[in-house]
């Protein structure tokens, strides 16, 4: 489908698509996540959030990238004085960016940046107070491993569209605040509503499907329901704790020394690609 | 001027839990620990209530997330 739009000039081509990973004092992987994109085609430009403020415009980007790491050393809560900067410094452009349905990825404490800034799970558009947190790990501390997580998403989200429901990735977590959790009297009434919504997007499972149920540490964190990530009511902006860019080369698998042949590519180069596919088509 | 953040009952809090297990494991009688924060602040302003207000909005813009944090706010002159 794409490609015949490509073939008649009605979509974009790969090589145009201009991502932004934005990056402040203590992100991390921003390099690995442009390198993720320039191996697909796709032009990405890792930019200072300072910069961007100072002289650039989100609206110059089709897509927008939150990455991973520590911003601001987690100080308040993890990703909160990033997302409230970013709401008073480029909230105007955020929202139109929104608004306009180009998509925003959150990994790790870009996701914790998404939840604190409203942008996540988004019920009703953009929140002006959080409507869930990334609470500390239960069990306790900062847990770095390869998790199995399971897609629960039937269409909205534009990130995964090109893996199958049901299909379990295999991807690594590093993070100590990333235990999903609503406000205790809306945990039902939330759940229900992602569920309503096609907005769940990962649980965390076990190598053959079966949901961890809460237990360490087939789900890393304690997280509700064990969701790994979700998107808002549109399906444009996505939010997960495990980290897609570093499972994305064969070289990057914890098994690779052991297994005599492995697949070119890891399961997170599913995300990047589903997400330049609704690029392709969208611009 | 202080804010202090503490968790809303209900949620479990690991940090305190484990602080609670080990006080335990060091014979003291600890039924349970809570782990808050507290913000130290010191600003100039006209009035106390209007400390107090513009407190209340810090909590709600940066300080604490409703999903899970209580805050209380002790405004107090500095002499």
């Amino acid at each position: 489908m794409e490609a015949n739009l490509e073939q008649r000039g009605l979509a974009m081509k790969r090589e145009e698509i201009n991502v932004c990973v934005l990056r402040v004092g203590g992100t991390n992987c921003d390099a690995e996540t442009k390198r993720a994109f320039d191996e697909l085609g796709v032009q990405a430009e890792v930019v200072h959030v300072n910069e961007m403020v100072k002289r650039r415009s989100l609206l110059e980007y089709n897509a927008l990238v939150f990455p991973g790491g520590f911003s601001y050393g987690d100080y308040v809560r993890a990703g909160a004085i990033w997302a409230k900067w970013i709401l008073a410094k480029l909230g105007k452009e955020l929202k139109a960016f929104v608004y306009e349905n180009r998509p925003v990825l959150g990994i790790c404490n870009g996701f914790q940046v998404l939840v604190e800034a409203g942008l996540l799970p988004g019920f009703e558009g953009i929140s002006p107070y959080p409507e869930a947190a990334l609470a500390t790990n239960f069990p306790p501390g900062y847990n770095c491993r390869w998790v199995y997580i399971k897609h629960e998403n039937d269409v909205k989200c534009v990130f995964t569209r090109k893996i199958p429901k049901g299909k379990v990735l295999r991807m690594p977590v590093a993070h100590s605040e990333g235990r999903l959790i609503f406000a205790k009297e809306k945990e039902k009434q939330y759940l229900k509503r992602l569920y309503e919504n096609d907005q769940l997007v990962f649980r965390y499972c076990k190598k053959n499907g079966v949901y961890a149920e809460g237990r360490f540490p087939t789900n890393p964190n304690g997280s509700f329901h064990d969701i790994v990530g979700v998107c808002n009511r549109e399906g444009t902006i996505f939010g997960l704790m495990p980290h897609p860019e570093r499972a994305f080369y064969w070289w990057q698998q914890p098994d690779w020394t052991r297994r005599a042949r492995m697949p070119q590519y890891g399961d997170g180069k599913l995300i990047f690609e589903s997400l330049i596919e609704y690029l392709v088509k969208k611009f | 001027m202080k804010i202090e953040v503490s968790l809303k009952p209900g949620h479990s809090d690991p940090e305190g839990e484990t602080t609670a297990r080990l006080l335990k494991e060091l014979g003291y009688k600890v039924e349970r620990v809570g782990v808050s924060k507290v913000y130290s602040l010191s600003l100039e302003a006209e009035s106390l209530e209007g400390v107090a207000a513009e407190a209340e909005e810090m909590c709600k813009r940066l300080l604490a997330n409703p999903t899970k944090d209580n805050y209380a706010i002790v405004v107090e002159e500095e002499k």
